[in-house]
């Protein structure tokens, strides 16, 4: 049955936008490659900002100027003001819907202090803010009974002219591909941040697909360069110690001992900090242990587990090895003021899109609250959208032929692509020859040479000489492939089909970091490491190449 | 090291790593060894709950289990197996629904303080990954009963200060709810949250007596009292 609403995505953006189309009176549908909960969503700890001045005195105005200036002159001043002004309202209404965020003695929502901020400004649940939102959203998703289709994964969207009409995806369980028709589509399949592989804080699944998928159906992408290190990630597993670790006081240490930059500088400084101390042979440490144990207990939970589990160390007693980390992509898809790509009827929110409110780097506490402000944005437009199309084919009487234009099978306008469904087929049929070159090895190696040579610190011949070597892997996917022949449940055909997203936005982002000359937020370059006026504007870039 | 995974067959591997997750070792084999293994992952640090498998017989979540030579791992019980390690948790999953697991809010959200923060905390710490179902011998027998993950989900919301239709919750949770536990216990044994799901059920008992529903089994133990669910004293 054909949807209003398809919503590509079941993380906290993919479920704000369900609940507010659904509520706009559309006829929604969510598809997930995981189940909806499982998403990047529940991994964030931190909180979401508000300026609500519960702790401490605050206001929309700092929120918003704190925001600018960790954006380094490339957000867009109005859309930061929406984010901040909504932001309040945004948390009222999780509230409402029962997420259930720690309070302070007086009985109002806590708030603590991030990186970048000039007050305590997020609130959240313990360290499990995302996770208590996530499943809130969900549970409200089946108060409306929502439908929600699990373990399907996005191939390509559907599109007519210049308007989308659906999307194909493989199920995952069966193998089979299927078409869903929908007036409107929006992606909300987080970011990019796994091409750094074993170097990111992120989960198995932020492979950047809706974004490749984008691209194929003619969007824009914009910023692609700009990727945020969280500066605590484990130094063995790159699993996240959450900002508010510092917040509450906790000190960078080096192996002397020696204190070395503000703790609670905004991200991009303080990964730059602690990786210049590594480049001096320096270990870096995450010290909490004077904050005390029923502290640590009561504010962050997860962090002593996580750090237990993984380094063998009770930050209660211990120092905690860290190094930065890719965590958060904070450029994505091209959206307007109602969330809409450049193709008619498709939608994008959350980390996938670029909103430009983190422009070069995102504050803590802010995507949380972006995926709340700009999921309703979409939903509501997506169903809005559906609307006006509806009303403008009655109002021309050619409801009836015009109705299922989408689904005219022959005017079916596929969009270009290396994942469609008649390739997936003889990739699974090639007999049982294993493919020439094993594409986990690739996958490997392009997070290490990323971590190394697109990360931190970045250099024009070093960033050139890595293009090379991503144009060569993509010249050799034919070559690659998978090892796996089952239809049913097969992650290795999966994940190949996520490497060649990865390996594709790769391209894009070398693209914009070569093309950048300048130093801005997380995007710095050692042969240029100051800002440049001229270079105070985004980077686009299209299916053809750089446009703007 | 050597641990075995049942699959169509149990099959043998052999990994070379010290103090290594189960979820590390499983992807070390998918990528360099045997890419048809199949399993189920995702955040790596115990929120997303898809990684939940047994490990000589008990349930855990494989990114926090630390493997030992011998392990011998498994799916879940008691939801189809798709593939390997993989079940499908579309049944357990829609229990929330059929429970009525969310919040019918007031008008007006109430003011929480920090006392009534701390009722329903634990239980707004599950991650759905499934393992009390796996582990449970009511849910073994009687695939319509609700099961752990949902009836703690329905005391979290029923504890709530913003919950607005307490009463209706608990009406629904007498048939294949709350009385057909058997209080055995071994959901919060697995659980890696620390959830009691059993507590949670106890509590969700006394709510229903204190609404005027009566233990099914008990009344008819009694004598005299009919299973039309009507109260027994």
């Amino acid at each position: 049955m054909k949807s209003d609403v398809l919503i590509i995505g079941a993380g906290g953006a993919g479920l704000v936008a369900a609940l507010h189309a659904y509520e706009s009176g559309a006829k929604v549908r969510v598809i997930t490659k995981e189940y909806p909960t499982r998403s990047q969503t529940c991994m964030a700890q931190g909180g979401i900002n508000a300026a609500l001045g519960n702790v401490g005195e605050d206001s929309v105005e700092a929120h918003v100027q704190n925001t600018l200036k960790s954006a380094k002159s490339i957000a867009n001043e109005e859309a930061v003001r929406l984010l901040c002004e909504s932001a309040s309202e945004a948390v009222k209404w999780l509230d409402s819907i029962g997420v259930c965020f720690s309070r302070t003695k007086d009985a109002k929502i806590a708030q603590r202090t991030l990186g970048g901020a000039s007050a305590p400004r997020a609130c959240y649940a313990q360290d499990y803010t995302g996770l208590k939102i996530l499943h809130t959203l969900y549970d409200r998703c089946l108060a409306y009974g929502i439908e929600i289709l699990n373990e399907k994964y996005l191939l390509d969207f559907i599109t007519n002219k210049d308007s989308v009409c659906g999307a194909t995806v493989l199920d995952i369980r069966s193998g089979e591909v299927e078409s869903y028709e929908s007036s409107s589509v929006v992606i909300a399949t987080g970011g990019y941040a796994r091409i750094y592989d074993k170097y990111s804080t992120n989960s198995t699944a932020s492979t950047g697909d809706g974004i490749s998928a984008a691209i194929r159906a003619g969007a824009r992408v914009s910023d692609m360069e700009f990727i945020q290190f969280h500066p605590t990630a484990l130094k063995g597993s790159s699993i996240l110690i959450s900002e508010s670790a510092r917040g509450a006081g906790g000190y960078l240490l080096n192996s002397k001992g020696e204190r070395f930059t503000n703790e609670l500088a905004p991200r991009d400084e303080v990964s730059r900090a602690i990786h210049n101390e590594m480049l001096k042979g320096e270990d870096i440490f995450i010290d909490i242990r004077h904050l005390g144990e029923k502290f640590i207990d009561e504010e962050l939970p997860q962090e002593r587990k996580l750090a237990k589990l993984y380094e063998n160390v009770d930050p209660v007693y211990d120092l905690v090895p860290i190094k930065p980390s890719a965590h958060y992509t904070m450029g994505g898809i091209e959206v307007d003021d109602k969330s809409c790509t450049k193709v008619r009827g498709l939608y994008a929110v959350g980390e996938c899109a670029n909103h430009r409110v983190h422009g070069a780097n995102r504050l803590g506490g802010n995507s949380l609250l972006e995926l709340v402000v700009f999921g309703k944005q979409a939903g509501v437009n997506a169903a809005k959208y559906v609307k006006d199309m509806n009303a403008s084919m009655h109002s021309h009487a050619e409801y009836g032929n015009e109705k299922s234009m989408c689904s005219r099978s022959g005017e079916w306008e596929r969009v270009s692509s290396s994942t469609r469904d008649e390739e997936l087929v003889p990739m699974l049929q090639r007999g049982n020859v294993n493919p020439e070159i094993d594409f986990y090895k690739i996958r490997e190696e392009l997070g290490n040479i990323f971590y190394k040579d697109v990360g931190i610190s970045r250099d024009k011949k070093i960033l050139e000489s890595v293009l090379v070597k991503v144009k060569n892997y993509i010249a050799q996917l034919p070559k690659m492939g998978v090892s796996d022949k089952s239809k049913i449940y097969n992650t290795n055909l999966i994940e190949f089909l996520e490497f060649k997203n990865m390996l594709e936005l790769s391209r894009l982002i070398l693209k914009g970091a070569i093309s950048r000359e300048e130093s801005r937020g997380a995007h710095f370059r050692a042969d240029f490491p100051n800002e440049d006026e001229n270079f105070a504007s985004h980077t686009i870039v299209d299916k053809d190449g750089v446009v703007a | 090291m050597k641990i075995s995974i049942q699959r169509e067959d149990i099959q043998e591997y052999e990994v070379n790593m010290q103090d290594a997750t189960l979820l590390t070792v499983l992807n070390e084999i998918k990528s360099k060894q045997d890419a048809t293994l199949t399993f189920a992952s995702g955040c790596r640090s115990g929120v997303c709950g898809s990684c939940s498998v047994r490990v000589n017989g008990r349930e855990v979540l494989a990114c926090g289990h630390k493997v030992q030579d011998g392990d011998f791992v498994e799916p879940l019980k008691n939801s189809p197996i798709i593939r390997d390690l993989v079940v499908n948790m579309d049944r357990a999953y829609n229990f929330n629904f059929k429970a009525k697991a969310w919040l019918n809010p007031h008008i007006n959200t109430p003011s929480i303080t920090q006392e009534d923060e701390k009722i329903n905390e634990i239980q707004s710490d599950c991650i759905l990954c499934g393992s009390c179902y796996s582990v449970c011998p009511v849910y073994a027998v009687n695939d319509e009963f609700l099961g752990p993950f949902s009836l703690t989900r329905v005391w979290k919301y029923v504890s709530d200060k913003r919950e607005g239709k307490s009463d209706s919750k608990i009406e629904n949770i007498q048939t294949n709810g709350v009385w057909d536990c058997t209080l055995c216990n071994e959901c919060s044994l697995v659980c890696p949250q620390g959830i009691s799901s059993k507590l949670d059920i106890e509590k969700l008992r006394s709510k229903s007596v204190m609404a005027g529903y009566s233990d099914p089994n008990f009344a008819n133990f009694g004598g005299g009292f009919g299973f039309d669910g009507s109260p027994s004293f």
